[in-house]
């Protein structure tokens, strides 16, 4: 059991050697740089609330930027394990795939956590520090979900192209899921029609299914303060759910896998 | 060892590339150089104010973050007279269309002034009588949806009702409302008298300059840009008057 333990760490630490080596932190910075370029040029250009405009669209892009990337990292990372057959190796030897899993996700995971850090740094600049803090927090656990969703669907589909477009169609769709909600149960939906009966209840079950990402990382927590520990604690509820389900579903695959 | 910042360990010197290659590199470099040099300038073509999209559209368009969608629309729609390369009037532009996305903004984004600001300021400014009642009645619809927050937009409506439509029944209507619907806490009291300022027939330059003061003295305003802009017209006004009071 220890050596499975060992063997965790050092697939973790060299996943995460990795993201160094693969200057993903080169890019995080640029994304960062430009965000920072955005909201300043934006608030110049506005007569009013530009603190207030340049702390939301910051945010907005920053939190595409990060979870594109993170995506792309972690995707494309997994992909050369499968292309290098390094993957083979790592099953050939005597260890549970789990160890392999875990090992993997515990370095995207310290990948996700530490790209936090200086997004938190540049919004705590754009906006007062607690809101700045709850936003931060909150994309650290959105980046969590994105992180296991990218390896489940690494894992799972072959080509990268697939795995980019599942991730993002997931993404998408758990961002907008409960605007699709609001639309399906709206005044202007025909309830009486079966169509629009079934196309409603379709929805409310990929809602049941999809994690509700549109209430993580708000960019009006840092504007109107909405955010609270109360908020955090819900989200960290709903991440670690959909990570046990997330790493179920890749562990799953995994053991089906015939390499 | 030298670093090289743009050359990986694993990369070749510049003179193991073939002289062809780099003759041709540098060639067809040229050559994209001098086909953009011969393609015709582009023209800038203003584009009109598209319709607003129902708001279901710009909700899902949001992807959960409707203030961040807002404020990038009120950028965007502040800076729509200012197309590449060409400038539009405010008054060429199509109003009821306006006050469709001010108002989809304002829905999106609640607790944001900026659809009223450039009602108030911006598009209400325009010398055309219709589409000043235009703006006044979006700003006059909102305020009564948070009087609290937007009785400054409501004040500003009561003078330009008074003094540019010349409507004092207008102008004591939206005085009126300022006053049955805010509190005094909520706002000051030289606001909730306006119907005073209405009525007695007070100067369009000494009205405008009361309520722009105290605006800025009432220490709500704190964003550096807004405080600029509004001293500015403070500062216009106040010339303004002195030229008057010169001449008479």
């Amino acid at each position: 059991m220890k050596r499975h333990y060992r063997a965790v760490f050092s697939i973790a630490r060299y996943t995460a050697l990795e993201a160094l080596r693969t200057r993903y932190g080169w890019l995080l910075l640029m994304a960062l740089l430009a965000c920072l370029g955005v909201a300043l040029f934006s608030g110049q250009i506005a007569i009013t609330e530009s603190r207030q405009i340049q702390a939301v669209l910051a945010a907005a892009l920053l939190r595409l930027a990060m979870v594109f990337l993170l995506a792309i990292f972690v995707i494309t990372s997994v992909q050369r394990e499968f292309s290098d057959k390094t993957i083979e190796l790592a099953f050939s030897l005597p260890l549970p795939r789990a160890a392999y899993y875990l090992g993997k996700l515990a370095a995207y995971s310290l990948v996700a956590i530490l790209s936090v850090l200086p997004a938190c740094l540049l919004m705590m600049f754009l906006s007062p520090v607690a809101p700045a803090l709850y936003w931060s927090l909150s994309l650290m656990l959105e980046l969590l979900i994105v992180c296991a969703a990218s390896l489940v669907f690494a894992t799972g589909l072959s080509q990268p192209t697939s795995a980019i477009s599942a991730l993002l169609a997931f993404y998408l769709a758990g961002r907008s899921i409960a605007a699709f909600q609001l639309i399906a149960h709206g005044p202007l939906a025909r309830h009486d029609e079966l169509s629009q009966r079934a196309f409603s209840t379709l929805i409310d079950g990929l809602a049941y299914l999809l994690p509700d990402l549109d209430r993580f990382s708000r960019s009006d927590w840092l504007v109107y303060g909405h955010g609270g520990w109360e908020q955090i604690g819900v989200q960290a509820g709903q991440a670690l759910i959909y990570l046990l389900l997330l790493s179920a579903v890749a562990l799953f695959d995994l053991y089906r896998k015939n390499l | 060892m030298l670093w090289h910042p743009f050359r990986s360990r694993q990369e070749r010197p510049i003179h193991q590339v073939p002289r062809v290659l780099q003759a041709l590199l540098g060639g067809i470099l040229l050559l994209q150089l001098a086909w953009h040099q011969f393609q015709p300038t582009p023209t800038a073509r203003a584009t009109s104010l598209p319709a607003t999209p129902a708001m279901a559209v710009l909700r899902l368009a949001a992807l959960g973050e409707p203030v961040a969608l807002a404020k990038g629309l009120d950028l965007w729609l502040q800076s729509f007279d200012n197309q590449p390369g060409i400038s539009i009037p405010f008054r060429q532009l199509n109003y009821p269309r306006l006050r469709g996305w001010l108002d989809h903004i304002l829905q999106l984004d609640p607790r944001g002034h900026y659809p009223l600001l450039a009602a108030a300021r911006l598009y209400g400014e325009v010398p055309d009588p219709l589409r000043q009642r235009l703006m006044l009645d979006f700003i006059y619809k909102k305020f009564l949806e948070a009087p609290g927050e937007r009785w400054p937009w409501m004040a500003h409506a009561v003078l330009v009702a008074r003094h540019r439509l010349k409507d004092l029944p207008l102008a004591l209507k939206y005085a009126r409302a300022i006053t049955d619907n805010t509190t005094e806490a909520q706002a000051p009291h030289w606001a909730r008298q306006l119907q005073i300022f209405v009525l007695e027939g007070m100067g369009e330059k000494r009205a405008a300059t009361i309520l722009l003061g105290g605006l800025l003295n009432s220490g709500q305003i704190t964003y550096a840009n807004e405080l600029h802009f509004l001293k500015e017209r403070l500062q216009q006004l106040k010339g303004e008057q002195g030229v008057l009071s010169k001449i008479q």
